[in-house]
């Protein structure tokens, strides 16, 4: 028997478990033992399923079917986006951002009236939220007692009250323990995830429960309900329905980062990047797993329920208690309890920060009369601020729960609290990546698309409950139709939640982009800009430091961190801050820059930094710098990377061309040697002849009674050697005209064999005279070759005339060998000469370099006629070369390839 | 007593010519055909003037020059360089290296056996 | 710093691909049932938890 006392203790003992861990994990956290891990930090981004999802999607689903799944699917996909979201955590962090209307005013320029701005839209459109979560508290109470016949509690205050006094507790003891929000609610983390784990199991129970206890499993409820034909509908897709699908997808896409509790766990309570690795899985795994049993649960209900009058928003608990399942049912409800005080101590400590720095703390520090600038504590000030602002907006939440009781304003509030936070959107995602957007773009933006959102979604819900007037909606504003609220401009065929998102979405970004383009950041803000933008490149501080300049005295920012901070968390940071600068005492800290930016980032985590930039302006002494000159420490660091990368490609093109220049320089250099000892060798060796020549003829010319014999050999000597001479400069211009490629060459068909056994014959005499055997093997008829005659003549009496040169007096032995094969002809001289080394084997083929150095004797050479043979063969595409070892002769062998078969 | 002259070249026209014209001059004259065969030549004759080619197998007269200056019982030892490569630096590395004179081919046999004698006279 | 984090591209192109397998058209695709369960809802929630499986692959394999 489940009595209303019974309920509301063990509502009382979930909430003191749910303190309990709160308290273990606060511990911990202060023993710097956190037990915030990846999956805790996962489970606690379930806070988005709200008992708006526990409760209300079963009843979504009994008239939707699967639409219900978008707002899923949604933030499913836009996790996926990881980048987005590190860089939002990553700006926070650098900016001690500790809120989503800080996030987007410290982006502009530190604007306390846009902090002012984004916290109002925030409240206006989710303290209703609020308001449905104690409803559902409410609901799912009224359910249980009045299926088990319990009567409500007996002329006392309501219980829905005592459940938002106990969450205001909660909320205060473990959203306001510290001044500085970046220190983060590990305590009240971990709690939300125990409760992620409660509502899952709870929901997970009543969906096996009523699938598997009360029907025949999936495939037996899915069959009967396609049997009753109006609910076989739900189980198909409706595609006349895609434009709200893709749209709601969008929405929750972007309600899962910038609704303020989500902000407020994605990122500020964010403890490690890598956390999001696992959340970026286990959270969506989550979402399929509180989701699988949704649409069996509306099914049952429906199936179960048939032509009764029960709330489908209640299925989840009118199920198990229709079955007698008492226990099931309280582990709904407590589930249920789970879901909603989740999200509404995440929501409230979020809008609490919001509105005590973006609302009362501008206003208090400017109020004179208050006496707040000249407090010397105000840390405790401002905690009292933040619990007062927590039990106001819960007791907002509850005024609202009680006067719109089950009007419309209250049920639909779930999507059109979605449509308004999706309004941060351009202003947050312009702002992160987008340096052009402006303060002034930002507040026209937001004004348009809550403008906007107001008109066509909140007030016609209003209007829906019957609390104000529904012409706007039916006739349109004034009587004109252009105007009516939920087809604007004509545009109809669309639900309200698309219609509105569509039009906000379009005055907004139209507003934002178009004013940003027409309006320019004050210096402020574009230093900010640059921050945020350029987050992941802005690792130093070096830029922050030049974008401050003025003169502070280090007590007086200290006196202002004790003022906000309290005496003891001041000093605590401040040697926090000594020991990063390398000193162990702050008192000797210089008041630079990077002072002020410490301090001032101090005072962001505690009072905004909107408030922060008023405070700590308003004790340094600051030069103003002007826009112009911001913009030019900004262009200058952005243009001084840009310098930088160009010049290093500049280096490395030009050391690459350096390289290629000296490479030239080596070779021509090269040439350039290999030209001088060329004409210092041609010299030498014209000049050898020339010597006996002249030297002979002076002494016959000086001496006429010469002796006949010596007259008879020196003449002898001089036409030798003149002969010689002219042989030399031939050959030295033959192979000058073969260099330069200028030789006359003419081709026909040359019988090779015919070549070699005429230059035989022509050399014959040669031979004879010195006793040297001279060899034929050459074919009768032999291989014909496309080739000039006389240069292969040339080369023959080269390769003969060595040959003779080298080989011994009557034993020589000169053999010649012409043989083809499929694709040349090869001619082989081969001696029985002293042969060759193999260094001298590559060395005679240069010019001037003649064989026979060992010899006592210098061979009559030029030293030019193998150079030149090797230039013919080659011509015809042949090679020439020696196979010799010292002592065993040598053979000389010329290819030349056979012309190219002409079938 | 006739001064001694030493030819050493590897151009066997060359040497005949020069045997003819120191003979003829009433020196007495021998030969050699390389670098080795030269210092060889110089131990055993004892010349008092050498004409030395430059571009020699075996050993060139620049490596000549410089063992035969390296060696102080042969300081009265005259060398003229004879070359066919008449570049300056030649001309400089032979003086550098000891020589007492150097004649470029091809040469006037006047100037040469003047160049001779008055080296020998002195 | 990482300019291009592989991984956040990864999971990014993952999103991507979601947005067009989890809306319409694609959506009207599958009808009728399966062994008795509705296709559409199998649709759904099977390439919604492919997805989610590629995401812990792509997540979880670099993490350690």
């Amino acid at each position: 028997m489940l009595s209303p006392g019974f309920v509301l203790f063990l509502s009382a003992a979930y909430l003191g478990l749910l303190f309990a861990v709160a308290r273990f994990g606060d511990a911990r956290a202060d023993a710097g033992k956190s037990i915030i891990s990846a999956n805790v930090y996962a489970l606690s981004l379930a806070v988005y399923c709200t008992s708006w999802t526990f409760y209300g999607s079963v009843g979504r689903a009994t008239s939707g079917g699967l639409s219900f799944l978008t707002i899923y699917i949604g933030p499913t996909l836009m996790l996926l986006c990881v980048g987005v979201i590190i860089k939002m955590i990553r700006i926070s962090k650098a900016q001690r951002v500790t809120s989503i209307a800080d996030f987007i005013a410290s982006r502009y320029g530190k604007s306390q009236l846009l902090a002012g701005l984004v916290t109002v839209i925030a409240v206006i459109g989710v303290v209703p939220y609020i308001a449905l979560q104690l409803k559902a508290v409410s609901a799912s109470l009224q359910t249980l007692f009045q299926t088990s016949g319990g009567e409500f509690l007996p002329g006392m205050i309501d219980s829905t009250f005592i459940i938002a006094a106990l969450l205001a507790l909660f909320t205060i003891l473990f959203g306001t323990r510290h001044l500085d929000a970046t220190e983060r609610h590990e305590g009240m983390v971990a709690a939300i995830a125990f409760e992620s784990v409660v509502k899952l199991a709870a929901f997970l129970a009543v969906g096996v429960f009523v699938t598997y206890g009360m029907f025949g499993g999936l495939s037996d409820l899915f069959q009967r309900a396609a049997a009753a034909p109006e609910l076989a509908r739900l189980l198909q897709m409706d595609s006349s329905r895609a434009g709200t699908w893709t749209a709601l997808i969008l929405l929750s896409g972007l309600a899962i980062i910038f609704l303020p509790r989500q902000f407020q766990i994605i990122v500020v309570e964010n403890v490690d990047e890598a956390h999001l690795k696992r959340a970026v899985w286990l959270f969506p795994l989550y979402l399929v797993a509180i989701n699988i049993f949704v649409l069996p649960l509306a099914l049952g209900g429906l199936l179960h329920f048939q032509g009764q009058d029960f709330n489908p928003d209640t299925f989840v608990l009118t199920l198990p208690l229709a079955r007698g399942a008492e226990s099931l049912a309280l582990l709904v409800f407590i589930g249920g309890l789970s879901a909603a005080t989740g999200m509404v101590i995440v929501e409230t400590i979020a809008l609490s920060t919001m509105v005590c720095n973006d609302l009362v703390m501008p206003w208090l520090l400017r109020a004179r009369w208050l006496g707040v600038g000249e407090r010397k504590d105000l840390s405790g000030v401002l905690l009292g601020i933040r619990r007062a602002a927590i039990i106001l907006i819960l007791l907002l939440g509850y005024i609202y729960f009680r006067a719109a009781g089950e009007a419309y304003a209250l049920v639909g509030i779930g999507l059109i609290s979605f449509a308004a936070v999706a309004q941060f959107a351009p202003a947050m995602f312009g702002g992160m990546y987008w340096k052009q957007g402006t303060r002034a773009g930002a507040v026209a933006g937001l004004l348009g698309g809550f403008a906007v959102w107001t008109y066509t979604l909140l007030l016609p819900s209003f209007a829906k409950s019957g609390w104000i007037a529904n012409g706007f909606v039916e006739q349109g504003l004034w009587g004109i139709h252009a105007l009516k609220a939920q087809a604007l401009f004509g545009l109809s065929g669309l639900d309200e939640i698309s219609h509105s998102l569509w039009w906000s979405l379009l005055a907004n970004i139209g507003l934002y982009v178009l004013v940003s383009l027409y309006s320019k950041p004050d210096a402020v803000e574009a230093g900010q800009a640059e921050r945020f933008v350029d987050i992941f490149r802005h690792g130093a501080r070096d830029t922050d430091a030049r974008l401050w300049r003025g003169t502070a005295s280090v007590d007086e920012l200290v006196s202002l961190l004790e003022r906000f901070l309290g005496p003891f968390r001041a000093r605590q940071q401040l040697a926090a801050y000594a020991a990063a600068q390398g000193t162990s005492d702050w008192h000797a800290l210089p008041a630079d820059a990077g002072f002020v930016r410490f301090a001032e980032a101090q005072l962001s985590g505690a009072i905004g930094s909107a408030s922060a930039r008023v405070m700590v302006a308003s004790v340094a002494r600051e030069e103003d710098l002007g826009l112009e000159e911001v913009l030019d420490i900004l262009d200058e660091a952005t243009q001084v990377r840009a310098y930088s990368r160009e010049l290093e490609s500049k280096s490395r093109e030009l050391e690459a061309a350096t390289a290629d220049l000296r490479q030239a320089n080596e070779r021509l250099r090269e040439l350039d040697r290999m030209k001088d000892d060329f004409i210092s060798t041609v010299t030498h060796e014209l000049r050898t002849p020339l010597t006996s020549i002249r030297a002979l003829s002076e002494m016959l010319h000086d001496d006429p009674k010469m002796d006949l014999v010596d007259r008879k050999r020196f003449l002898g000597i001089i036409v030798n050697e003149a002969e010689r001479l002219t042989r030399l400069i031939n050959q030295i211009l033959d192979m000058a005209k073969l260099e330069s490629g200028r030789a006359e060459w003419t081709t026909a068909e040359v019988d090779l064999g015919e070549v070699a056994r005429e230059t035989m014959e022509s050399l014959g005499q040669l031979f004879r005279e010195k006793g040297v055997t001279l060899e034929g093997e050459i074919p009768e008829k032999g291989p014909v070759v496309l080739a000039d005659r006389d240069r292969l003549t040339q080369v023959m009496i080269n390769l003969l005339s060595n040959a003779v040169k080298f080989v011994p007096g009557e034993t020589g032995l000169v053999q010649v060998r012409v043989m083809a094969n499929a694709s040349e002809v090869r001619v082989e001289v081969a001696d029985n000469g002293p042969g060759l080394t193999v260094e001298e084997c590559n060395v005679i083929f240069e010019k001037f370099r003649q064989g026979g150095n060992t010899m006592t004797n210098k061979p009559q050479g030029t030293g030019l006629g193998l150079p030149i043979s090797r230039q013919i063969v080659e011509y015809f595409g042949g090679n020439l070369w020696v196979e010799s070892r010292p002592g065993a002769g040598a053979k000389f062998i010329f290819t030349v390839p056979l012309p190219a078969s002409e079938e | 007593m006739a001064h001694k002259i030493l030819i050493v070249d590897d151009e066997p026209n060359i040497v005949i010519s020069l045997e003819f014209l120191m003979k003829k001059e009433g020196f007495e004259v021998a030969v050699a055909n390389d670098g080795e065969e030269a210092l060889a030549k110089v131990a055993s004759f004892n010349p008092d003037l050498m004409l030395l080619d430059v571009m020699m197998p075996k050993k060139s007269g620049f490596e000549v020059c410089e063992a035969l200056r390296a060696d102080p019982g042969r300081s009265g030892l005259q060398i003229v360089m004879l070359t066919a490569k008449g570049r300056d630096t030649e001309v400089a590395k032979g003086l550098a290296l000891g020589a007492d004179a150097y004649v470029t081919k091809p040469f006037s046999t006047k100037d040469l056996v003047a160049k001779v004698k008055e080296m020998l006279a002195r | 710093m990482k300019r291009a984090n592989p991984m956040r591209q990864r999971l990014a192109a993952l999103g991507l691909l979601g947005v067009p397998l989890l809306t319409y058209p694609l959506l009207s695709l599958p009808q009728g049932e399966i062994a008795g369960i509705p296709a559409p809802y199998l649709y759904l929630f099977g390439m919604w938890i492919l997805l989610i499986v590629l995401a812990a692959v792509v997540a979880e394999r670099r993490g350690k």
